[in-house]
């Protein structure tokens, strides 16, 4: 924070002394190392400390940095540092085919890349004009709902972890660990799937999906009303958590909050509910809400919202019909048939057959469609989605050609995390750790 | 690009919004159709003071001039969204009419003043507003009853690129929780004279987005209570988000050769 300059307090042969210099705001000490005590004998009743915590830090989240002025225990002033993580994701898109963008956006949010896919997705098939087949928004919205489980489970995981209920961290993961092996199952992918793809998704599920999800369910309905076993009750947590991280509606709204945080602060605004996308309208769910308006209600809904993405599951697998779950339209989808060969995932022989034995013309056909791309209009357009985070949204500008003009995501962790100052001043230091771990902010879709 | 040329022959008409890319500009313009190779004068609609797309030019995809193969030099005007015309359907016009009367009454700028261009486009509602009343419209679509845009999605940019008119956008989304409705506010900026009102005392919001647009593309937000970088390290210049920020190339270890930045690879658009 600053340099070592004028007045030099500390031993010179100690490396590590407390060192200290004069500023219009009164004397200011940088600490580093274990000289604590002699800092704090230095100072002499004066408590205001400014501490910096992370950006490596096991409890800020990720890589978050936090600059908090304190008087005592007490912060008075929080101040959030982000960018550690910015990958130029959005820039990156702008020089790629809109297909080739999927794989970019699906790695901002990394606990919830369904989400980011489909929100892109969507924003794209706004602007070409077209609607997907049922079945592949069906499969969307069962890939969405079992990704929304894996992420609160983190959630509650590293949540748990930060306030030190390590049981919490290890159940939550391990019941993540589930998710992961399904996704996998049904995309080939832990994460960063690039599944969904602008018209449909990649491919058809695999054979016995449908056994695959419901023994999933069955486990998942087993092992969630284990958290509130585990930490429902538990009086510690609950000692953590109630009353920490306030945020009254009025605050959420001013500061863009959405999502879980909203939902806690007694408004039912849930976009599946509100403004369904592809066909929520049909599906039968809850859309669990509080008036506490602090972390411990947050947690309350995660827990809840799991349970309602169970019942969103099990809907989607009696919704889902036989069909095509591409568009037909032969300018905008692929097409390669994929299939899972010896090397891995490949062109599946029949398609190789045709396009080098049979067809020159579906040769040049798939040659164009996968280097250059889909042209789409020019326009622009803003789809949100309800990500377990809160509004996700893609604004998508197109110029006319084969690749985006502007892609931005509106990350929900982006936003909420500028709710974290108020939620924290006023409050102690680990009171911050609790306020930050219920917002969730994901680092990824943060920083882009 | 020959951004800086006059345009030639009759000017393009662009779509309305869908479809407009493949317009057979060879076929319209006699003047430049068939001669497929050298720098292409580009048909382009004066779209100054309103909005504006890059146009675009390729090797593929040019249909009317009698030449079979689809080669022909690409020739696309920039894209302009068009001006919606009343009726708008839909709430839009209610949204129109309540902003008017509610600008009205605080005995300010009108709404057509404010606002110099209204698009509807796949079903999304766009105000092209000029920069002076961006704050007092916002407070008035915020706090207007028949209005209650509460809530601000997001603030962030669009560079349309060299040679178009005004290439730096400034788009807001704002989102009414009460009527369930959603407005974009677009204000086009000059590269050169990249100001803004800052919206964050409307929207606290605002904030970070506002950082966020500035860090990336160097839009000044006059009034923003600290406006730095978000997510550039503190001393990085340039904004890297703006089309005329360099990209890198990559060396490879072959006889000096270097895989040129993305900008300069072929591309078929």
């Amino acid at each position: 924070m600053s340099t070592r300059d004028d007045t030099q307090t500390g031993t010179p042969s100690d490396p590590y002394a407390a060192t200290s210099r004069e500023t219009t705001e009164g004397t200011v000490y940088t600490v580093t190392g274990g000289d604590w005590d002699e800092m704090v004998d230095q100072t002499a009743g004066d408590e205001r400390i400014v501490i910096n915590m992370g950006p490596q830090h096991p409890s800020t989240h990720g890589v978050l940095r936090l600059v908090l002025e304190l008087s005592g225990e007490t912060v008075t002033d929080a101040r959030l540092v982000i960018g550690y993580l910015h990958t130029g994701i959005e820039k990156n898109c702008e020089y790629r085919t809109w297909t080739q963008g999927v794989t970019f956006v699906t790695r901002a949010d990394y606990l919830s890349p369904i989400f980011n896919e489909t929100a892109y997705c969507l924003s794209t098939e706004r602007l070409l004009g077209v609607e997907v087949p049922d079945r592949a928004a069906t499969i969307r919205v069962l890939l969405m709902e079992i990704n929304r489980i894996g992420s609160h489970l983190v959630a509650l995981a590293t949540g748990g972890m930060e306030l030190g209920a390590l049981t919490g961290m290890t159940n939550g993961f391990r019941e993540r660990e589930e998710v992961l092996h399904l996704l996998e199952f049904l995309t080939g992918l832990r994460m960063n799937h690039a599944f969904v793809r602008p018209g449909g998704v990649v491919q058809d599920l695999p054979e016995g999906h449908e056994e695959r999800i419901r023994s999933f369910v069955k486990v998942m309905r087993g092992r969630l009303p284990g958290f509130h076993k585990l930490l429902t009750g538990n009086r510690i947590w609950r000692q953590r958590l109630e009353g920490v991280g306030y945020l009254p509606l009025d605050g959420c709204l001013a500061l863009g909050v959405t999502g879980p945080i909203l939902r806690s602060a007694g408004l039912a605004w849930d976009l599946r509910e509100v403004d369904p996308y592809l066909g929520y309208e049909h599906y039968d769910f809850e859309v669990p809400t509080d008036t506490a308006a602090d972390s411990f209600a947050r947690y309350l809904l995660r827990v809840e919202e799991m349970s309602e993405s169970l019942k969103i599951i099990e809907q989607a697998l009696e919704r889902l019909e036989p069909g095509p779950v591409m568009v037909e339209d032969a300018k905008i989808a692929w097409p390669a048939r994929l299939s899972i060969g010896a090397d891995g995932m490949g062109n599946s022989l029949e398609h190789v057959r045709r396009i080098m034995g049979q067809s020159m013309e579906s040769l040049i056909h798939h040659f164009k469609l996968v280097t250059e791309g889909f042209k789409v209009p020019p326009g622009q357009a803003y789809v949100p989605i309800e990500s377990p985070r809160g509004e996700l949204g893609a604004h998508l500008v197109s110029d006319g050609g084969t690749r985006p003009l502007r892609v931005h995501l509106r990350d929900p962790s982006f936003v909420n995390l500028q709710a974290a100052p108020a939620m924290s001043e006023g409050g102690m230091v680990s009171d911050v750790i609790a306020a930050l771990a219920s917002l969730d902010p994901v680092m990824g879709g943060c920083d882009r | 690009m020959s951004g800086d040329e006059k345009p030639q022959g009759t000017p393009q008409t662009p779509g309305t919004g869908a479809g407009g890319a493949s317009g057979p500009t060879g076929a319209s313009n006699p003047g430049t159709a068939g001669t497929a190779f050298g720098p292409q004068e580009i048909a382009r609609r004066d779209v100054s003071g309103s909005t504006a797309g890059r146009a675009r030019e390729g090797m593929f995809g040019i249909q009317g001039s009698g030449d079979t193969s689809g080669f022909g030099g690409l020739r696309l005007p920039g894209y302009a969204p068009a001006p919606a015309e009343r009726p708008y359907g839909g709430w839009f016009d209610e949204v129109a009419d309540e902003a008017a009367a509610a600008l009205a009454d605080d005995g300010g700028a009108d709404l057509d003043t404010c606002v110099h261009q209204v698009t509807v486009d796949r079903g999304e509602m766009t105000w092209y507003v000029d920069r002076e009343h961006l704050v007092r419209l916002a407070r008035t679509l915020r706090d207007d009853p028949g209005l209650r845009f509460e809530f601000c999605s997001g603030v962030s940019g669009v560079d349309y690129g060299e040679g178009v008119p005004q290439q730096l956008h400034v788009v807001i989304h704002l989102l009414s929780m009460t009527y369930r409705r959603r407005l974009r506010l677009e204000i086009a900026l000059d590269l050169d004279d990249a100001r803004c009102p800052s919206l964050v005392e409307v929207y606290p919001t605002a904030d970070w987005h506002e950082r966020e647009t500035w860090d990336m593309f160097g839009v000044v937000f006059e009034g923003h209570p600290s406006l730095t970088r978000i997510l550039m390290p503190d001393d990085w210049n340039g904004h890297p988000q703006l089309k005329s920020y360099p990209l890198g190339g990559i060396p490879v270890e072959y006889h000096d050769a270097e895989i040129p930045p993305p900008d300069q690879r072929r591309a078929y658009t």
